[in-house]
């Protein structure tokens, strides 16, 4: 359990003022709780019988116990507010740590890991995290104070009794530990299913309109049924057998109770010990057996916490992509020569997909690549933006190693335009300033026009200042494309990469944007992937690629005069 | 409330039972005070012995052990009742939201409806879980120490009479409090789930960018927005036990201060004013035990109502059960003054839209975009309806059909392709599950999704992960048709489904699709996509301006002249 927790400290340690504050508090509210039962005790004893009644004694006892109480109340308050305080900092602290994480986890990781999961991380794991913290902090610490204290006490008052709970304790403890074990593997169990129907319902919900368009809600529902028996069964399982923890420790409380009655009536017997302090005394079975209770609950949720917390560390200790060099070489004028040179690259290592591919791009020039689909393109641009870095070979910018710049230096001078939209929850507006942020309304309204977004964007609710939605909301894919262009135009990089970025915009609107882009491509660099061939025409080179080779490069009447691959394209788009 | 008793009424025996076996073991403790003011009274009185406090004390161990079973006993039929209701809820949720029509969809989105479906679930297992198994052991426990007080000695047993109320109403004042504030935090907790995914969904963009540091900035406001109100609630949950502490051991002075008295006068023994004692004692755990299951109980109130408002949702649209039989020889389609709005204030997405296709009539839907082609196409398959007008699919009126029927009628493959984790075979039989492998390689070869096949070793089986992740844009839409195709429906609509593909690809899909028998609607934003069709829609605006054969439409159309120029001004 130590072992588990350890990568956890850390997160604890802006909170160690906190911590302590929660400590003392909790300190002081233990303590106080165990001093109050003291007066009332004597209260008790004042209570001798008819007529023998000490009536100032018992309001001296009353009295104090009465100051005591407040004071108990105000340290109860306080450890419960630092709690709070804590968990729901460190709750705060541990995703901001995991997002900042994730920004840095290669492309890769992102590809290759379902996204409910990754989210589930985020969300139930850290809050199942948060609640076995929040049930540590409020009863673990406070708790082992009691029952340190309360034995403190009773060996103080009667040995006896001390010795009685002294013995029978670790059975209590046993009997927690022995079912906390036997129960791990249910919450193991239950936390894998869990994931599975998050990455399951993740999957419907996001694919509904496809799902009703055929019909499939109750396939899909069906599906999901068994994955939520199955879950519900590891469910019960981890729920029951865990819960056993706390009635059978109150088995063993109950015969503490019963240990410290007799011992306690036979002390009274045998005079070492008054009827009020037996009372007192029995007030303490229950009081120090409350937290043994609150004990064993907590190690029970702690089970839930650990898998909770290690998922999300799981997560946070994925390995970065590799970082950038110490001493980056920088790039302030950039020119924009791009030189791929003896690239060798694949995605899984034993299916070779890129193999000793060079290609060079002078300044200012605009090169595309064609080829059937899944040849490589995309996956080249991927290499020059360092999604995926190369096997073997190198990329160059202005004959410098893209991997000898930072990431940052390098992006700032591509822009990227892909098929599939992306955009944030925001105006408009802020979405078009994603690469700029500093522009201003003119210059996004200049841009927007550029780019003939300007008009439909009017035409919203609210216009600039319209909030798209989850995932894009009601705006046509070629809208939202449309919006994607304009933000790369407003980014104005110095490379410009576009993966079949206007496929998905009518002829009449893409032909206004290929201008808009002709004029941002004037003395930049531009890689276009597309598979209309009327886009690539005028590409200063044209490289035709074949399973992970480039095949052939030229313009476009240079290839047409090959009569080779390309030509065979252009003949198949012109019939 | 409500809904969850009747989710909870399947399981109505454990659901009785559990809290009655907690009862049941709690009045085994409540017997405990008794048997301790029998060994002071009775044991420890000059004629006490020895024999008589053990005789007691085994009494005490019996009832222990008994409360034992009794409580395990407990904890299974509510671990039961809690973990079958929320699976019950869970699926029927999924039910409902399945059933959601896109306008539910689109207001409510996915982040919402995701967190309903698994957290806010949990929530509420986790609440009746803790309701039956502790929730109502506590009143239980309370009353009945106050019920065994009276019984002691009805003076002092007042004393508990006036701190009940005063404990009641800490409690009740508390809960009122912070049911709407989990709420809040709830909200809050959507927030961060949803950038989170996007976050996620938007990686490259993100990166490209450079704007890692300012999503991180703007998750870190939403985390932190997050803990503010996280902490009010923690601070609010913590008033709970100082408030009940101070009450409690007010009423024990109390109770001290008047069992004095009455000891002194001779009305009460020792012995009873000791069981007072501990009785209040009893209240005070159950109490605390309270506060802190009310926090949780809460929690899970703010989910269920959460869950409660998606199972209120009416899907827009609806179909019968026994529905209309479509006539085969009757148009395929006919729109009559169609018009579409996606919510009440916004412009239309569709005007007044007129036209009748044919049985085995191909026909073509072009226009810019945001013109309204989605829309129309939408509308067959009723994924949503007209706001005014109608749309009949083969002679019915579309909202005559049960939804079995009509899906069976139209098939659409959609611009963004969806494909589900599991094999090739199981995401194109979608719309023919008991068609042969023989008709799914027939239905890949028309769709040029067998290239995509020979790509993968085990063909059909080949494994497709979530969201078709370990394809390419081309080959998932190619998939995506593919599954349309094999649908093998009489209306084919391709919502602007070639857009991925390179354009030999392409061309080969498309001479495929006008050969098949049935009707044909064929979005693109291409005249050359279009031009073969018999007819051609175009749209503009959400308006329906022009309809002909391509030579026809090049004469009467000024729009598609405009389309067809651009376009091959770009190719020449």
């Amino acid at each position: 359990m130590k072992h588990a927790l350890s990568p956890i400290l850390p997160l604890l340690r802006p909170y160690r003022g906190t911590l302590l504050l929660s400590l003392l508090f909790s300190a002081a509210y233990a303590g106080l709780s165990i001093a109050t039962p003291l007066f009332f005790g004597q209260a008790i004893d004042a209570i001798a019988g008819v007529g023998q009644v000490d009536f100032a004694l018992l309001q001296s006892r009353l009295i104090t116990a009465g100051a005591l109480t407040g004071v108990t109340a105000l340290g109860a308050y306080l450890a419960s507010r630092a709690n709070a305080r804590l968990v729901t900092g460190l709750t705060k602290d541990l995703r901001q740590d995991l997002f900042r994480h994730l920004q840095t986890l290669p492309i890769a990781y992102l590809d290759s890991h379902p996204y409910g999961d990754t989210l589930a991380r985020f969300t139930s794991d850290v809050d199942q995290f948060a609640d076995g913290l929040q049930l540590f902090l409020t009863q673990f610490f406070s708790g082992m104070l009691t029952i340190l204290g309360t034995l403190g006490v009773l060996l103080a008052l009667q040995p006896v009794v001390a010795a009685a709970v002294f013995v029978l304790t670790p059975l209590s403890l046993f009997v927690s530990r022995f079912i906390t074990k036997r129960t791990k593997k249910y919450f193991v169990q239950r936390t894998q299913k869990r994931g599975a129907l998050t990455a399951a319902t993740e999957q419907t919900v996001r694919g509904l309109p496809a799902v009703q368009a055929y019909g499939r809600e109750d396939a899909e529902n069906e599906a999901f049924r068994r994955l939520n028996d199955d879950l519900a069964a590891s469910t019960l399982k981890a729920v029951f057998y865990s819960s056993i923890t706390n009635p059978a420790t109150r088995f063993v409380n109950s015969l503490v109770y019963a240990a410290v009655a007799l011992t306690g009536a036979f002390g009274v017997l045998g005079g070492s010990l008054s009827v009020g302090l037996l009372v007192t005394v029995l007030g303490y079975a229950n009081q120090y057996a409350k937290p043994f209770n609150e004990i064993s609950a907590v190690l029970a949720e702690l089970q839930n916490a650990l898998t909770g917390a290690g998922r999300a560390l799981e997560l946070l200790q994925a390995p970065s992509e590799a970082p950038d060099p110490e001493q980056p070489v920088t790039h302030d004028a950039v020119r924009g020569a791009v030189a791929f040179s003896h690239v060798d690259f694949s995605y899984d290592k034993s299916r070779p997909l890129i193999r000793d591919l060079s290609l060079a791009a002078e300044p200012g020039q605009t090169v595309a690549l064609v080829g059937t689909t899944g040849c490589g393109k995309t996956t080249l641009l991927n290499l020059l933006l360092r999604f995926y870095d190369p096997d073997g070979g190198q990329i160059t910018l202005d004959g410098e190693n893209i991997a000898a710049m930072t990431r940052e230096t390098l992006r700032q001078n591509v822009g990227l335009v892909l098929q599939e939209t992306w955009l944030k929850t925001g105006t408009v507006t802020e979405n078009l300033t994603f690469g700029r942020p500093d522009a201003t309304a003119d210059e996004v309204v200049a841009a927007a026009k550029r780019t003939r977004a300007d008009a439909f964007i009017r035409r919203l609710p609210a216009g600039y200042d319209t909030v798209i939605g989850d995932g894009g909301g009601s705006l046509s894919e070629g809208q939202k494309q449309l919006l994607c262009i304009t933000r790369v135009l407003l980014a104005d990089p110095n490379i410009l990469i576009l993966d079949e970025a206007t496929s998905n915009i009518d002829l009449a609107t893409e032909i206004a944007v290929q201008k808009a882009l002709r004029e941002l491509t004037k003395g930049r660099t531009c890689f276009i992937v597309a598979h209309r061939l009327s886009t690539v025409m005028h590409a200063d080179v044209i490289a035709v690629m074949d399973r992970g080779r480039i095949v052939e490069t030229g313009d476009h009447e240079t290839l047409l005069a090959k009569n080779g691959a390309y030509k065979t394209l252009w003949d198949a788009m012109k019939a | 409330m409500r809904f969850i008793y009747s989710y909870l009424k399947k399981y109505r025996g454990q659901a009785i039972l559990a809290p009655l076996f907690k009862m049941l073991e709690a009045a085994f403790e409540l017997i405990v005070p008794l048997v301790v003011k029998s060994i002071i009274d009775v044991g420890l009185s000059p004629t006490g012995t020895k024999g008589y406090v053990l005789s007691r004390v085994g009494v005490m161990v019996l009832l222990a052990a008994v409360g034992l079973c009794a409580s395990i006993t407990a904890q299974y039929f509510s671990a039961r009742a809690a973990v079958m209701t929320a699976a019950d809820l869970r699926a029927d949720l999924m039910r409902k939201v399945t059933s959601l029509s896109r306008r539910e969809q689109d207001r409510l989105g996915t982040a919402t409806l995701l967190t309903r479906l698994t957290s806010d679930i949990e929530a509420v297992q986790n609440g009746v879980n803790l309701t039956l198994r502790l929730l109502l052991r506590s009143p239980f426990v309370v009353f009945g120490a106050v019920a065994m007080a009276f019984t002691v000695d009805v003076p002092t047993a007042l004393v508990f009479a006036a701190a009940l109320p005063v404990l009641s109403l800490i409690i009740v004042l508390i809960m009122r409090l912070s049911t709407p504030l989990y709420r809040r935090v709830q909200g809050k907790l959507d927030d961060v789930t949803k950038q989170t995914r996007e976050n996620l969904t938007g990686a490259r963009v993100i990166r490209a960018f450079n704007r890692e540091a300012a999503e991180t900035r703007s998750f870190r406001e939403k985390t932190e927005a997050h803990e503010k109100l996280a902490f009010l609630a923690g601070k609010l949950g913590a008033l709970m036990n100082p408030l009940t502490l101070v009450t409690v051991n007010a009423a024990v002075i109390a109770l001290l201060w008047l069992g004095g008295g009455r000891v002194d006068a001779g009305r009460m023994t020792p012995g009873a004013v000791a069981a007072q004692y501990n009785y209040l004692s009893q209240i005070l755990v159950e109490l605390i035990k309270l506060a802190n299951l009310i926090v949780s109980v809460s929690k899970a109130l703010a989910s269920a109502k959460r869950i409660e408002a998606v199972f209120a949702e009416t899907p827009a649209v609806t179909f019968p059960d026994d529905g209309a039989k479509p006539d085969p020889t009757a148009d395929a389609v006919t729109f009559r003054h169609v018009t579409l709005q996606y919510h009440e204030n916004a412009a239309p997405a569709l005007t007044d839209v007129t036209f009748t296709v044919k049985a085995g009539e191909k026909i073509g839907v072009i226009g810019a975009t945001g013109a309204g082609k989605s829309s129309l196409v939408s509308l067959i398959g009723r994924a949503y309806d007209p706001t005014h007008g109608t749309v009949r699919v083969m002679g019915q009126d579309a909202r005559d059909y049960d939804k079995a029927t009509l899906t069976s009628l139209v098939a659409t493959a959609l611009q963004k392709p969806t494909l589900f984790a599991g094999t090739i075979r199981e995401n194109l039989c979608w719309g023919c599950p008991a068609a042969t492998d023989e008709d799914l390689l027939q239905a890949a070869a028309l769709s040029a999704a067998d290239d995509v096949l020979a790509t993968k070793d085990a063909g059909l089986d080949a494994e497709v992960e979530q969201d078709g992740r370990n394809f390419s844009g081309g080959q998932r839409q190619r998939l995506a048709l593919a599954r349309a195709v094999a649908a093998n429906a009489p209306i084919l609509i391709l919502d602007d489904a070639l857009s991925a593909l390179d354009n030999a690809t392409g061309r080969r899909v498309l001479e495929h699709a006008l050969a098949l028998p049935g009707t044909l609607f064929l979005i693109s934003q291409r005249v050359s996509h279009v031009r073969d069709c018999d007819r051609i829609l175009v749209l503009e605006d959400g308006r329906l301006t022009a309809v002909g054969t391509h030579d026809a439409l090049l004469q009467t159309s000024e729009t598609y002249r405009f389309i067809d120029a651009c376009e091959r001004g770009a190719r020449s």
